[in-house]
């Protein structure tokens, strides 16, 4: 690996850290962020003489701080400085600030800056976007391209954000356990729903969304790392990468969606599936379930089955059934819904999901369902009727190209007969 | 001698490397193990999982289990080898070899003071 991809890597690595202790100096995101974006520039000078510090995120903050102050002390030439800014940037620089950042503000300043993307005042896709330019570091355009959005839309999207949090208040003072549960939560949501940003395939090309994963899955990690002990985060994580394990088998060579059953299990990560797993074992330790936790569960129950017939619905409809109780919704039922038919037939689980029909009317795989069960059940016309909705409900091609198949394979039988 | 040749980075760096980072480190690593393994002097090598997949049992009234690494600290543990050296120059000079290219992070050379290879089957 080349020095300056050496480099990169640990900014990356040190972004989130970095940039949230200069927010706790600095109280203003705008500056934060132009403090950090100095001390980069100044590592990008420095390290490859000096080679690489041992704490690089003390390094970019001690760094980024003086950065911040000496363009304060510019922009208001006749104020004598405060004493404490007064700090030698040459100087050792990472003994003394080792023993100044203990881990306790390490982890604060880490959540209060993921809190702060996560604010409840932001809607979900602005969330999503400050944390990724804020948190992750990628830049405007490769967000916008990932959301296939404009770039001028997607720094409309950023800036409006931003304001919005300026006006908000920004909570500088250490959480106290009930805070420190709420903003985890909304973090975890967070990083969740960038996962299924990825994962959902709903636009932009394959290759952008996995990238999407893969940072839901490095902040999903860092969260982890700050609550070692959380078994919904253990779940979190475990949930993310037996998802992600299965992206190589998800889409055929033309980009068409493969499913569960149909998958090259072949393919699947099996790093990431034992990493999952044992996320899970320890989780459970806790006997703390969550929802996270049991749709982690439900995703291992899949990965566990080396072939599509080895799958233990049991446990499937049993872990949903807990998942139901946790965290009612008719798109769970509808999950559910599918191991009831793997088990007790199509008919118990078409009438398991009819009272879905209301709350599931504008939604795609709730008509892909009933199509299929339909069709199982010898009820052609029905079947295609429901799989015209879903087809005018399909987010992206490859979703009504799948149903498209169906339709097809109904034509072929209704002509053989 | 043998010796265990540890490997500590920091995790979060390491876990942003690009995959073709990644794979170009790993693959210029094999090619020193499967020199080696060739010259039959190759224990086992194991890479660990992340520290948060990591549980601690600590010494206690009772032992205590708690979740994550024993330390927590900048660079952690994430994998090791076992190689046969005649020397602790030759030990360096492997070590050497197979952190050549790279930044950041640290190989720990300890000498093997009890060694007993797998006596169950393989996992």
């Amino acid at each position: 690996m080349t020095n300056l991809a050496w480099i990169d890597a640990a900014l990356t690595a040190a972004r989130p850290q970095a940039i949230g202790a200069l927010l706790r100096y600095f109280r203003d995101l705008d500056r934060a962020e132009e403090g950090f974006q100095e001390a980069c520039l100044r590592a990008l000078k420095h390290w490859p003489q000096s080679g690489p510090p041992r704490d690089p995120a003390a390094w970019l903050i001690l760094v980024g701080r003086n950065a911040g102050l000496d363009a304060a002390r510019r922009a208001q030439k006749q104020e004598p400085l405060p004493e404490d800014a007064e700090i030698p940037e040459s100087v050792d620089i990472e003994t003394e600030l080792a023993e100044r950042l203990d881990n306790a503000h390490y982890r604060d300043d880490l959540l209060r800056l993921l809190f702060i993307c996560c604010h409840p005042d932001l809607p979900a896709t602005q969330q999503i976007a400050l944390a990724l330019r804020i948190v992750s570091g990628l830049s405007v355009k490769e967000i916008a391209r990932a959301f296939l959005v404009s770039d001028s839309a997607m720094e409309q999207r950023i800036t409006r954000a931003k304001s919005r949090i300026a006006k908000a208040e920004i909570p500088f003072a250490a959480p106290g356990a009930v805070e420190r549960a709420e903003r985890l939560g909304a973090v975890a949501a967070m990083i969740y729903l960038l996962f299924n940003e990825g994962y959902s395939a709903s636009g932009g090309s394959a290759q952008l969304r996995l990238s999407l994963c893969d940072e839901a899955i490095r902040l999903a990690r860092l969260l982890l790392r700050l609550f070692l002990d959380e078994p919904e985060i253990m779940g979190l994580v475990a949930l993310l990468l037996l998802q992600h394990a299965r992206a190589p088998a998800r889409l055929d060579a033309e980009g068409a969606i493969v499913l569960l059953e149909d998958q090259d299990r072949g393919l699947w990560n099996a790093d990431l599936i034992a990493e999952g797993h044992a996320l899970i074992e320890k989780a459970l330790r806790h006997r703390r379930p969550g929802p996270y936790q049991v749709q982690a569960a439900i995703a291992a129950t899949h990965a566990r089955a080396g072939r599509p017939e080895d799958t233990d619905w049991a446990e499937i409809d049993r872990l949903y059934a807990v998942l139901e109780r946790l965290q009612p919704s008719p798109v769970v039922t509808l999950n559910r819904a599918v191991a009831v038919a793997k088990r007790q037939g199509p008919a118990t689980a078409l009438a398991m999901i009819e009272p879905l029909a209301g709350p599931l009317a504008g939604y795609f795989h709730f008509f892909g369902l009933k199509g299929a069960l339909l069709m199982q059940l010898g009820r052609a016309e029905e079947a295609r009727t429901a799989f015209g909705r879903a087809i005018a409900l399909a987010h992206t091609p490859a979703e009504a190209a799948h149903i498209r198949l169906h339709l097809d394979r109904l034509q072929a039988e209704s002509g053989r007969a | 001698m043998l010796y265990a040749i540890l490997c500590y980075d920091d995790e979060a760096a390491v876990e942003s490397w690009s995959k073709e980072e990644e794979q170009a480190v790993l693959g210029k690593r094999r090619l020193v193990q499967q020199k080696l393994a060739a010259e039959g002097r190759l224990g086992p090598v194991a890479r660990l999982m992340p520290t948060t997949a990591a549980t601690t049992v600590r010494d206690g009234r009772e032992p205590l289990v708690i979740d994550g690494p024993f330390a927590e600290t900048k660079e952690q543990l994430l994998g090791f080898y076992v190689v046969d050296c005649a020397t602790l120059e030759d030990a360096i000079e492997t070590a050497r070899q197979l952190k050549s290219g790279e930044a950041g992070g640290a190989l720990e050379i300890r000498p093997l003071r009890l060694y007993r290879p797998a006596s169950g089957p393989a996992p």
